[in-house]
């Protein structure tokens, strides 16, 4: 079964015609939400889909790429003109049946270097709703990983998705793009973190029922905290988030006596006010023996009495010291975008290098089998009409004409190899295509020997 | 004089430094690896140097400034790469390094072009005596590096004003570990130390120089830090304060290792 790991090594590959990968897809930036539901595909769907593409001959090789933002046909057509996005956004309103008029305007269409070059610039995050977001690296090596292991891939999305993930790890460990906090819930977490390290084994204490809340107890629970506890003044609500969050609910006549043994305390008590006085949380911070807390209060108004800030070994951080910390982030975020987008040009690069290699030897091969096949046309009209010519003189000519392809072959085969400027080289093979009318043979002449 | 292993350290120093800084700002696994490679190969050489030393002066090199500075960098180097293996934390090996660079630049600069006359032989006991007490300091010197991270640390997280480096600094916890460790290493190698000193001297004497200023302010140090370890986990005293402790200790430390080697005691003046 092939593997991400191995696909890239799996042989030489032999391309037949011009190699382009071609995009059609649609995202939060060009779609509502409404249709981005509609044109999404399941992970079956998604390889149904695939193959579908496949069959039909719309293209050779084909990756559906689906995510809540975004649904994308990558593919790779047996003819490359531009039409092929036209025949791959009909196959997308016909499999969701959705009219075409739909997505008019709605969708995005690339071919070769822009496809490649959107696809790195997905897997980096730089065209996620939130920038440099993990997430999506995750998604799209699942929905290649799934491709793979059906055969929908071949040599050039095997490339063009390998690159990708390396662009995205690359992205991530070397600029600054997917590191630092972007959520307020998330930003709670990763400052407690900067003052217990490790989570594991620390415990938390939850005030009050509200959504961010719950997002900083997803964060806890992701990091392995040990010990959450839940209490609200309504204690339903507590036993309902506690029970889905794996914590315990307490009664709310019990805070101060739970306030003794939490590492973190999140408050989010709605239209009450302070919660927790000065005075609670220095009794806290004797009956912990003075060990740090760090309190996160996401309340308005307040829940923590704000002079409680100046205690020692407390670390008090409100709603709005959050979200300037994550507008800081967002900042620091965008101004390594040009970094995150040289390493993308720089995979590119590597890419067309690699694509135009695959295409020269491609077209030097092609043009050795059209030099051959007229060859044997020439031999039979005139050698075979002659008479008296041996088997051993047939071979004789047969070796010197093959000596003279090679020859002739030999400068234009090196020229497309190592010629100066990768679009000229390209230039180059699509002139010999088209003078040679080699895009025509597509596969299907094989050699006369 | 400088022997070109000590260059080749410093120059390996320099580089693991240029790593570290660079990791602290953008995580990158390999080139973290490649610091912490860089500052073991820049240990090794700079044990060579040592050692080159060493051969011309059949004893340890503490019998001039210029070497016992150098041998104290070399044991702040390896404490520090023994804590970075015990702790798996790189956060701090930008500040180390950059100690060891500077450090190294500091003493050579006025290091004699020739080496010092070979010192009377004292035996191996007061080998160790000295190269134990150097590790100490050395120890001391890295706890008070990592608490003055803790107290930077502690301090952005107070104003609620995050920078870049600060998302890669080491948590509050893990620093107050590294710096405890780092002192119950300084703290043993001093007993040992002491202990063989004493040893050696009452072989020598029959007698203890227990009112010698280098004695007295050495049990000062054992004290000021005993103290710190105590306060590091009482009440009121853990974290900041106890990191503000730790780094005054230090001021000791330095006073013994200058002013009192230097002025105030001739039993102890050994360079």
């Amino acid at each position: 079964m092939p593997s991400i790991s191995n696909a890239r090594n799996s042989g030489p590959a032999r391309v037949t015609g011009a190699v382009r990968v071609a995009l059609i897809g649609c995202n939060h930036r060009t779609a509502p939400l409404e249709l981005r539901e509609r044109v999404a595909f399941s992970n079956e769907q998604a390889l149904d889909a695939a193959a579908e593409l496949k069959r039909r001959g719309i293209v050779e090789e084909a990756v559906v790429v689906s995510t809540c933002n975004r649904s994308e046909l990558y593919g790779v057509p047996g003819d490359a003109n531009d039409s092929v996005t036209d025949a791959m956004e009909d196959f997308l309103t016909a499999f969701h049946r959705i009219p075409r008029t739909e997505l008019e305007g709605r969708t995005y269409r690339w071919m070769g270097t822009d496809a490649i070059r959107h696809l790195f610039r997905v897997a980096s995050g730089l065209d996620s709703m939130l920038l440099g977001e993990a997430e999506i690296l995750g998604q799209i090596r699942t929905a290649y990983g799934r491709a793979l292991e059906h055969g929908a891939t071949g040599p050039i999305l095997n490339r063009a998705f390998q690159g990708a993930l390396e662009v995205g790890k690359r992205v991530r460990a070397e600029t600054e793009v997917g590191a630092r906090p972007m959520s307020v819930s998330l930003a709670g977490v990763k400052l407690a973190e900067r003052v217990f390290g490790s989570l594991k084994g620390r415990s938390a204490l939850i005030l009050g029922a509200g959504e961010v809340a719950e997002q900083v107890v997803e964060h806890l629970r992701n990091r392995g905290i040990e010990s959450l506890r839940v209490v609200n003044r309504s204690f339903e609500r507590a036993k309902n988030l506690a029970e889905r969050m794996g914590g315990e609910a307490i009664t709310w006549d019990s805070l101060e006596k739970a306030l003794a043994t939490p590492d973190i305390i999140v408050t989010s008590v709605g239209e009450v006010g302070e919660v927790l006085t000065r005075e609670k949380l220095v009794r806290a911070i004797e009956a912990r023996d003075g060990r740090p807390i760090f309190v996160v209060d996401l309340g308005v108004p307040r829940n923590v009495a704000p002079d409680a800030a100046g205690l020692y070994n407390l670390y008090l951080y409100n709603i709005d010291d959050l979200g300037e910390i994550v507008e800081q982030n967002r900042r620091a975020r965008e101004s390594e975008i040009p970094r995150a987008e040289a390493i993308i040009s720089e995979h590119v690069a590597k890419f067309e290098a690699w694509r135009t290699a695959l295409e020269s030897s491609s077209v030097v091969d092609d043009l050795r089998g059209r030099f051959r096949k007229e060859r044997e046309l020439l031999l039979r009209e005139h050698l075979d009409a002659a008479q008296g010519v041996s088997p051993e003189e047939r071979q004789r000519i047969l070796n010197i004409t093959e000596e003279l392809i090679e020859r002739v072959l030999s400068e234009p085969d090196a020229r497309l190899r190592h010629g100066r400027g990768m679009r000229g080289r390209l230039g180059a093979i699509d002139a010999l295509r088209h003078v040679f009318g080699i895009e025509k043979q597509s596969g299907g002449d094989e050699e006369p020997e | 004089m400088l022997n070109h292993w000590t260059y080749l350290a410093l120059a390996l120093y320099a580089a693991s430094f240029l790593c570290y800084l660079r990791v602290l700002y953008v995580p990158h696994l390999w080139l973290g690896r490649l610091a912490t490679l860089l500052l073991a190969g820049g240990i090794l050489l700079h044990y060579y140097a040592l050692l080159e030393r060493s051969h011309g002066l059949h004893t340890v090199p503490y019998d001039d400034l210029y070497g016992s500075m150098s041998l104290f960098a070399w044991l702040l180097g390896i404490t520090y790469l023994g804590l970075e293996i015990l702790h798996r934390q790189r956060s701090v090996g930008a500040f180390v390094t950059l100690l060891l660079v500077v450090w190294i630049a500091v003493v050579s600069w006025p290091a004699p072009s020739q080496m010092p006359p070979t010192p009377a032989a004292r035996g191996p006991l007061f080998a160790f005596h000295i190269t134990l007490n150097i590790w100490a300091y050395a120890a001391f010197a890295l706890s008070f590096v990592l608490s003055v991270i803790y107290l930077l640390q502690d301090r952005v997280l107070r104003s609620h004003r995050p920078g870049a480096a600060f998302w890669r600094f080491p948590a509050l916890d893990v620093l107050d570990r590294m710096s405890r460790s780092s002192v119950y290493v300084g703290l043993g190698a001093l007993a040992f130390g002491v202990v063989s000193g004493l040893i050696w001297e009452h072989r020598l004497t029959g007698a203890y120089a227990w009112g010698d200023p280098k004695v007295v302010v050495t049990l000062l140090i054992v004290a000021a830090y005993v103290i710190y370890l105590v306060l590091s986990r009482s009440a009121g005293w853990r974290g900041a304060r106890a990191a503000r402790i730790c780094a005054l200790n230090f001021a000791i430390v330095l006073f013994s290792y200058t002013i009192v080697n230097l002025y105030l005691t001739a039993f102890h003046r050994y360079f």
